[in-house]
């Protein structure tokens, strides 16, 4: 398969995690949750930390989700007990992260290609697709369950949930812990496919899971057979493949950031201006000045 | 039933703009009745509303409800005594989830949630049944999202979802405002029926002096966090109630009742 695919796909599937993780914080609880750029990186320093000390990848791996969700918990204290705003808790926790990061190995960049990998064995790609199809499958299900819809109606209308006897927070709570889990998983896979743990790995990370989430719902918007979980996968599929494509025709590594948000940027005003909708607007208007 | 003694709230204390709302208010329901509650805006009837069922917190007072002490539980810990609908319609529902998942929400209220699937397909038909005593056709429409309801709708689900487990004591707080007249007087007697059948003690707040008489067994007016009338229904004309509305809620004045 050509390489500049092959590679797509798989960072793909590993943001696909990231962006899942994400689509709980910001579409299901409303929730501008800042801390994954510390969070995505603790993974990666976690999963670093656990291997080196002799534990096995997939022990250290799950280990960096637990951590994620962790650094989840301290969000959700800043936010819910100290009521800290929502954006300031995450960016405070990230900025807390950071230092954590540099503390648990002693250095900024640590290269983990003398040690073991989930994806020793194994043809890389067909490794992570199982990964995300699991993670898919329980998230699914997951929001399927009286808790899961419970999430969902905190994000909507916290007075209801209160009114059914429960408390919101408890539900803010999971949903933090486990979005920051799924993003600290991601991060440990980004470590085992790059072959290293680096502390500027989570900078933008944010932007890279909202592209995703946002080009995902641009795929077929009003279907609603689309569940949340593929259109995050399939939108991180197809952000890293035009991302790749645009280096791929000659642009530099370091324009990666500025194509980045430019496909945010496209991916929204689609959304607005979609053709489809200015031409029955059009027909609307046409009809409307016939009448006159 | 439910009994408020010495109810004292003051909103913003130590600032300049410290206004004390209640001071040693005092009102007793009972049981089985509905209380109309009228009284100008900023008379305290929806900070009444919202120190019962938790959402503010008082200074002062205590408020004991089938003789239990409430004052000491959070909101969700009252609401297994207490329904309440909003003016907003959207108050009481979970916008994006569809008819179905609302309804399977409410069923379980103060029950555990768990990690089991929350619809069941045996209920199902339960629920279709209970949304066609409501009459807008809602069971033909179980899996639209909320959000595409009208406001109508939207608030027969919010009543039917905050009565479906028979409350200790109902709060209206002017559920019929934000509606149309023909739709506001169809919500009122789904209320009217409702609470008729369930025999719930029930509070409402409303600004249509109207309604007030037609549905209440018992009229309070508030003025200043304080009870300027309190008479059983019948006891009172229209024109009276409307002359002791006008006389001490001044800057509103209600020409003719509405």
């Amino acid at each position: 398969m050509n390489t500049l695919i092959l590679t797509s796909i798989e960072q793909g599937l590993i943001f696909s995690i990231l962006a899942i993780g994400v689509t709980i914080t910001f579409k299901i609880l409303d929730f501008a949750d800042m801390s994954v750029e510390g969070t995505f990186p603790m993974g990666a320093f976690i999963f670093a930390k656990f291997i080196t000390a002799g534990l096995s990848p997939v022990l250290s791996t799950l280990l960096a989700f637990v951590f994620g969700s962790l650094a989840g918990l301290i969000t959700y204290t800043l936010n819910i007990k100290l009521k800290i705003r929502a954006l300031l808790s995450g960016i405070l926790t990230m900025t807390i992260l950071y230092s954590i990061n540099l503390r648990l190995n002693g250095k900024s960049n640590i290269g983990l290609f003398n040690y073991d990998s989930i994806f020793d064995g194994f043809e890389t790609v067909i490794v992570l697709t199982v990964i995300v199809f699991a993670v898919k499958i329980l998230m699914d299900a997951f929001l399927k369950t009286e808790v899961g819809y419970l999430l969902i109606a905190t994000g909507d209308n916290e007075t209801l949930v209160k009114s059914l006897g429960e408390n919101s927070n408890k539900y803010k709570m999971i949903g933090l812990m486990l979005s920051n889990g799924l993003v600290g998983l991601s991060g440990a896979l980004m470590a085992q496919y790059q072959g290293f743990s680096d502390i500027n790995m989570g900078t933008s990370i944010i932007v890279v899971a909202i592209a995703s989430i946002i080009v995902g719902d641009s795929i077929l918007r009003n279907s609603k057979l689309l569940k949340m979980t593929t259109r995050a996968i399939t939108g991180a599929l197809i952000y890293k493949f035009i991302g790749a494509k645009a280096i791929d025709l000659g642009l530099a590594p370091t324009d990666l950031k500025a194509i980045n948000a430019i496909i945010v940027i496209l991916f929204l005003s689609y959304n607005t201006f979609s053709p489809v909708k200015m031409k029955k607007m059009k027909k609307i208007k046409a009809a409307e000045a016939a009448k006159c | 039933m439910l009994d408020i003694q010495n109810l004292s709230k003051t909103f913003n204390i130590g600032t300049d703009n410290e206004a004390q709302i209640f001071n040693n208010f005092s009102i007793h329901i009972n049981k089985g009745e509905c209380t109309g509650i009228l009284g100008a805006n900023g008379c305290g009837k929806s900070t009444l509303f919202n120190i019962i069922s938790g959402v503010l917190m008082q200074e002062k007072g205590i408020i004991t409800l089938n003789g239990i002490n409430i004052n000491k539980l959070k909101e969700n810990e009252r609401a297994q005594y207490i329904g309440r609908v909003h003016q907003n319609p959207s108050a009481g529902v979970s916008p994006s989830l569809t008819i179905l998942e609302n309804i399977s929400l409410s069923d379980k209220k103060c029950q555990k949630f768990t990690l089991r699937r929350l619809i069941r397909k045996n209920k199902t038909e339960e629920f279709r049944e209970i949304l066609k005593t409501l009459d807008l056709g809602l069971e033909d429409k179980l899996d639209t999202e909320v959000k595409y309801l009208s406001g109508g709708q939207r608030q027969s689900l919010s009543l039917l979802m905050a009565t479906m487990k028979k409350p200790a004591l109902l709060l209206l707080d002017e559920h019929t405002a934000a509606l149309d007249p023909k739709t506001s007087r169809l919500i009122m007697e789904k209320t009217q029926e409702l609470i008729k059948t369930q025999n719930i003690t029930t509070m409402m707040i409303s600004h249509n002096i109207k309604d007030t008489i037609k549905y209440s067994d018992r009229i309070v007016m508030l003025d200043r966090g304080e009870i300027i009338l309190d008479v059983r229904n019948g006891q009172i004309t229209e024109k009276e109630l409307l002359s002791i509305y006008n006389s001490r809620n001044y800057g509103s004045q209600l020409t003719e009742a509405v």
